[in-house]
C-alpha cells in the first residue's frame, strides 16, 4: 500500500520546503535549480594539478585514512573537460601561469577554484620574480586554504566551505541548506560510523 | 585450453578478491572527519593566538622580534608606550596593532620562538580557509584571546 501524503505544503517563494517525513509521507518541493546545486556539491570532480609539496597532502587527502569519497570528491580527473573543481596545489610560476589559465578555460562550466597552501594563495615565502603572488591574478578563486603545506583535514574543510558556498548560491535564506541532511536528520558520529 | 583460462585468469581474480575479504575483516583506518577530528600531533602549529596573563594584561610588549623572525615577513607590529592610566601590558610599550597575513604564513612557528614573553602562540585550529583574501588578515581582534587560557581550551570542529 503507497504511503498517505498528509501534507502538502504550497509556496510562492523560490525556496525549498520539507515535509514531515515522521508523519510517514512527505513532499519535498525545490527548485530544479537547488537540487541541480546540491548535485553539483555532493559530486565534485576535483582536476589533478599538483604543482609542488601541496599535491603530497592532496593525494593524502584522497586516500583511505581521509578518504575524500565520503563527500564525493575521489574522482580526481587528469583531464580538465571533465573536471570541475580546480585545486591549484602549490606554487604557481610566471611559466605555469599561462598553463594554468588554459586548463580553467577548458573546464566545463559551472566550475571552481581552491587555492591550497600559502604560495598559491600569496607566494608565501617565495616573495620573488619567479613565482606569481596568488593565483587569483590568472584564475577566479573561491576558497583559499592557509598552510604550508594545509594538512588534510584542512584542505577537506575548504572542499566542505566549497560544498557551502555553491548550495547557497541561490537559496541564501537558509544559512545551512542541506537538503540532504534535512531528510535523514543532522550528521552524528554515530550515523557516520554505521 | 579451458584450464589455461582458469589458470591465467580465474585464479588471479580469485586470489584478489581473496585479498579484499580479508582486509574487510580489519578495523577501518577512515577518520570520520568533520564529525572526528584525528588526534593532532603534540606539536602540530596551525592558528595563532595573542595570549594573555593570569591578571588580565597583555603579554605582548610590542617588540617585534616576531616579525624580524618571520621567513614570510607577514607579521606587521606597531608598539605604543603604556601609560599609568591606560595599561595594556606590564613592559613600556604595548603593540596597538598586531596583524598577521594568514595566507602568507607558513606556519614555521618562528615567531613563538623568537617571543621573549610568549605572547604570541600556535594552536591546533586548522579550519582557516575562507573565501576571500581580505579576510586573511587577522587583527589584533582577532588574534587576541579574551580571557587568559581561551585558546588552551580543546578545539571543536565547525561541522561537527
Amino acid at each position: 500500500m503507497p504511503k498517505r501524503i498528509e501534507t502538502v505544503v504550497l509556496h510562492d517563494s523560490s525556496t525549498p520546503v520539507i515535509g514531515d517525513i515522521q508523519k510517514g509521507g512527505s513532499v519535498v518541493i525545490t527548485t530544479l535549480e537547488t537540487a541541480l546545486d546540491q548535485a553539483r556539491a555532493h559530486s565534485l570532480w576535483p582536476l589533478t594539478f599538483g604543482l609542488a609539496c601541496c599535491a603530497i597532502e592532496m593525494m593524502s587527502t584522497v586516500a583511505a585514512r581521509f578518504d575524500l569519497a565520503r563527500f564525493g570528491s575521489e574522482a580526481f580527473r587528469a583531464t580538465p573537460r571533465q573536471a570541475d573543481c580546480m585545486i591549484i596545489a602549490g606554487r604557481l610560476s610566471k611559466k605555469m601561469a599561462p598553463v594554468l589559465r588554459q586548463i580553467y578555460d577548458q573546464m566545463p562550466e559551472p566550475k571552481w577554484v581552491i587555492s591550497m597552501g600559502a604560495c598559491a594563495s600569496s607566494g608565501g615565502v617565495y616573495n620573488n620574480y619567479a613565482i606569481v603572488q596568488g593565483a587569483d591574478q590568472v584564475v577566479p578563486v573561491d576558497v583559499y586554504v592557509p598552510g604550508c603545506p594545509p594538512s588534510p583535514d584542512a584542505l577537506m574543510y575548504a572542499i566542505l566551505k566549497l560544498q557551502d558556498k555553491i548550495k547557497r548560491k541561490e537559496a541564501r535564506n537558509f544559512k545551512d541548506l542541506r537538503l540532504i541532511e534535512s531528510v535523514t536528520g543532522p550528521r552524528t558520529l554515530e550515523k557516520v560510523k554505521s | 585450453m579451458s584450464l589455461e583460462l582458469l589458470r591465467d585468469v580465474a585464479k588471479p581474480i580469485l586470489q584478489g578478491f581473496g585479498i579484499t575479504g580479508r582486509r574487510l575483516a580489519r578495523k577501518k583506518v577512515t577518520v570520520m572527519d568533520p564529525e572526528e577530528i584525528r588526534e593532532q600531533f603534540p606539536r602540530t602549529r596551525w592558528r595563532h593566538y595573542l595570549t594573555r596573563y593570569d591578571s588580565g594584561l597583555e603579554r605582548c610588549i610590542g617588540c617585534s622580534l616576531c616579525a624580524g623572525a618571520c621567513p614570510a615577513r607577514c607579521i606587521f607590529v606597531e608598539a605604543a608606550e603604556n601609560t599609568d592610566e591606560d595599561r595594556k601590558s606590564p613592559g613600556e610599550r604595548y603593540a596597538v596593532r598586531y596583524e598577521i597575513n594568514m595566507i602568507r604564513c607558513i606556519f614555521c612557528g618562528y615567531c613563538q620562538d623568537a617571543c621573549p614573553t610568549g605572547a604570541i602562540v600556535l594552536k591546533k585550529n586548522f579550519e582557516l580557509a575562507d573565501y576571500t583574501r581580505e579576510s586573511f588578515i587577522y587583527t589584533k581582534e582577532r588574534l587576541l584571546e579574551s580571557y587568559p587560557g581561551e585558546c588552551d581550551a580543546p578545539w571543536k570542529s565547525k561541522y561537527a
